[in-house]
């Protein structure tokens, strides 16, 4: 039953998409969140030891946004990186192992979580400091700039960073030089237990702040992958077209604490009700809903996708418990491109 | 036949053949294309190659290095200059937590081949900021590597070794180099970075010295000379990663060591090489190593507290004949004539 116009909106999008691009988006969607809760429920083993963020809850923005983007356009992202590096398609077992701090993993277990990378599909890193990536993805549009190529970067970063003066700094110079840049704002409310509040004036959008620096911004819903994917796509044709850059703030939440496989509602930084509120926003099963309203593709089809990424994840971390540990005579290799020893 | 040019013009050519070389090359900073072009270092590049190779940039210091460290991912050879070393604190975080670590954090996959331009100074009242030797703050970061040129022939010759190398490099020049003349050949040669060069030849005391240090080293040595002291005096060239086997292969023919910094004493390059030697060389040493840095305070601005505080070729006499027991007074051997203490020669006039 169809409720109010963003409700009409919604199912006219969904009617409208192609089959394949549904079942992209909702094969990201469950990657993603079958990955983290994974992470999650073996955390507790002890095995996994670097400090781990999960995405759990903002699976939304990344499978949208990535869906709107090509294999060969860079993606950078930050210290909460594995729904960005999955739905870009980051190797799956690589991105394990390196949690597990294994030679096979993505970084060869010299980064683990928060220092994720896949150049093969256009990952090119994922770094623990507020805001530090977002001027790297501004280089990355200025290589491609300067050598006219059609590829385009966009980077991941959360509500915190666009507190940072690298932000300011990043997204001027982008406006100045008419950089092929998609900025994704993650807005999930929090930066570790700090309220937005605290951080930012209330009635301030961070989107219109952007608006007024010269960047053509939108603000939209991350917990609806399709709206994200609708609203990326339109701004991925304008940059590519040579538009200039342009900046989305989607809103979302995180499930899960901070840092760490565990809830902490109860620990007093913010209250139930509002968790419970956006755990009714799940981004993942709503989708699974609406797909099945529609009848667009089938239940055994939605059934197929679940029980193959199913076996990916238990292969994933077998991959890693068999995978070596980097030789310790390995320490100082890389400290330097080019070292002999 | 010698082709005597200065040091910023040195540096000017090695840009020019950089950017010859290889269209990936790009320069940019606050200033590289005003009219005085960094101290003569940048001028006529933007005329030269466009600009979008060269180019002025907002004063956005840490953006700016993660620009160059992002665009360094694809293929790019940016070359990024602060008129002042002290603006690129600024930019620490993404000199120390990205460009340093890039290539060990991600198991080798990134090269980040930067190179950043940070011009360093002593007198003229430059002050507590805006002249900071700070050498050693990035020489202890893994990753870095930091150069410091003190002739017009090693400035062209490291700054092309920088520009192509894989690794992010601080290029340090002292602003009272730039106008130093000296030999330099027209074509493109390049010196390797982390070896030092022999200035001079002795047996009785080992001199290890960096940038505008070795030109005062230069004269004290001439004059040490003339009172029969002879001084192996090695310029280091690169202050990371550091020319260990000279320095060893040195100590253990003379037996003495000093060691000359252009910044201050505590947590220095200097404290770091006699640290090296005692570990290294202990047994060939013939008496405690010394070293001449620079006060613990920042840098003062007032000419009569400079005096006190920059230590000059009188200073690096009268601990040498210390060391080698005898009895020397650099304040009555070197001849200053009339110029004061806090310019590098007549052509410096300040204020910049």
């Amino acid at each position: 039953m169809v409720h109010s116009i963003k409700d009409a909106n919604k199912m006219s999008n969904l009617h409208q998409t192609s089959t394949s691009v549904l079942k992209e988006i909702y094969t990201k969607l469950f990657k993603i969140r079958t990955v983290e809760e994974t992470i999650a429920k073996k955390y507790t083993e002890w095995e996994m030891r670097c400090p781990t963020h999960l995405s759990t809850g903002q699976e939304g923005i990344a499978a949208g946004v990535c869906q709107a983007l090509l294999k060969d356009d860079y993606v950078l992202s930050t210290h909460r990186s594995h729904a960005h590096y999955l739905a870009k398609g980051g190797d799956l077992n690589k991105m394990i192992a390196e949690i597990y701090g294994k030679e096979s993993g993505c970084s060869k277990g010299r980064g683990g979580s928060m220092h994720l990378i896949d150049k093969n599909v256009g990952f090119m890193g994922s770094t623990s400091i507020v805001g530090g990536t977002i001027p790297l993805a501004a280089g990355l549009a200025l290589s491609s700039q300067l050598k006219k190529e059609s590829k385009i970067a966009c980077v991941f970063f959360g509500d915190a960073a666009t507190e940072e003066g690298v932000f300011f700094e990043t997204i001027n110079f982008a406006a100045v030089k008419n950089l092929p840049i998609l900025f994704i704002c993650e807005n999930n409310l929090y930066s570790v237990y700090s309220p937005l509040e605290c951080r930012q004036p209330v009635n301030r959008k961070i989107f219109e702040m952007v608006n007024g620096i010269g960047i053509p911004s939108v603000a939209g819903n991350g917990n609806d992958a399709l709206e994200t994917y609708y609203k990326s796509k339109k701004f991925v044709d304008e940059i590519r077209n040579g538009d200039g850059p342009r900046f989305i703030e989607l809103s979302t939440y995180r499930w899960r604490e901070h840092c760490g496989p565990f809830f902490d509602n109860d620990i007093g930084y913010r209250s139930e009700t509002e968790f419970e509120s956006w755990k009714l926003r799940d981004p993942l099963l709503n989708f699974e809903n609406q797909l099945i309203k529609i009848k667009k593709i089938p239940q055994e089809v939605i059934d197929t996708v679940k029980t193959e990424i199913k076996r990916e994840v238990i292969e994933a971390f077998q991959f890693a418990d068999e995978s070596p540990f980097p030789d310790v005579s390995e320490l100082y290799s890389n400290i330097y491109s080019g070292d002999t020893n | 036949m010698p082709r005597i040019i200065n040091f910023a013009q040195a540096i000017n050519e090695a840009f020019v053949q950089a950017m010859e070389i290889d269209k990936n090359v790009i320069c940019y900073g606050l200033g590289v294309d005003d009219p005085k072009g960094v101290f003569g270092t940048t001028i006529g590049l933007q005329t030269k190659y466009g600009k979008e190779r060269v180019f002025d940039i907002p004063a956005s210091e840490n953006a700016m290095t993660g620009i160059a460290i992002g665009a360094s991912m694809a293929g790019i050879r940016p070359v990024m200059t602060h008129q002042r070393l002290d603006f690129s604190l600024l930019s620490l975080d993404q000199i120390i937590n990205n460009a340093a670590k890039f290539h060990y954090m991600f198991g080798g996959q990134h090269k980040i081949p930067i190179t950043i331009r940070m011009i360093v100074g002593r007198g003229w009242g430059q002050g507590p900021t805006h002249s900071q030797n700070l050498q050693a703050l990035f020489a202890h970061i893994p990753g870095l590597k930091v150069v410091m040129p003190t002739t017009p022939y090693d400035a062209k010759g490291l700054l092309l070794s920088s520009i192509f190398d894989d690794n992010p490099v601080i290029f340090i020049e002292h602003r009272w180099l730039h106008n130093m003349e000296g030999d330099v050949p027209e074509n493109d040669y390049r010196i390797e970075i982390g070896k030092s060069s022999q200035i001079n030849e002795g047996n009785d005391i080992t001199i290890v010295s960096m940038s505008y240090m070795t030109v005062e080293a230069i004269h004290a040595v001439e004059i040490l000379k003339d009172h029969d002291i002879n001084c192996d005096l090695i310029d280091l060239r690169s202050v990371k990663p550091i020319d260990w086997s000279s320095i060893h292969k040195s100590i253990k023919k003379t037996g003495r060591l000093l060691v000359l910094d252009t910044g201050v004493t505590e947590g220095s390059i200097a404290g770091e090489i006699i640290a090296n030697v005692c570990e290294n060389c202990w047994n060939d040493l013939k008496e405690q190593p010394h070293r001449i840095c620079l006060p613990g305070t920042p840098t003062p601005t007032s000419y009569s507290l400079t005096k006190a505080y920059y230590k000059r070729s009188e200073t690096i006499i009268n601990t040498v004949s210390k060391m080698m027991n005898k009895d020397l007074d650099g304040y009555v051997l070197v001849d200053r004539k009339d110029l004061p203490h806090d310019v590098p020669g007549d052509w410096f006039k300040g204020p910049f």
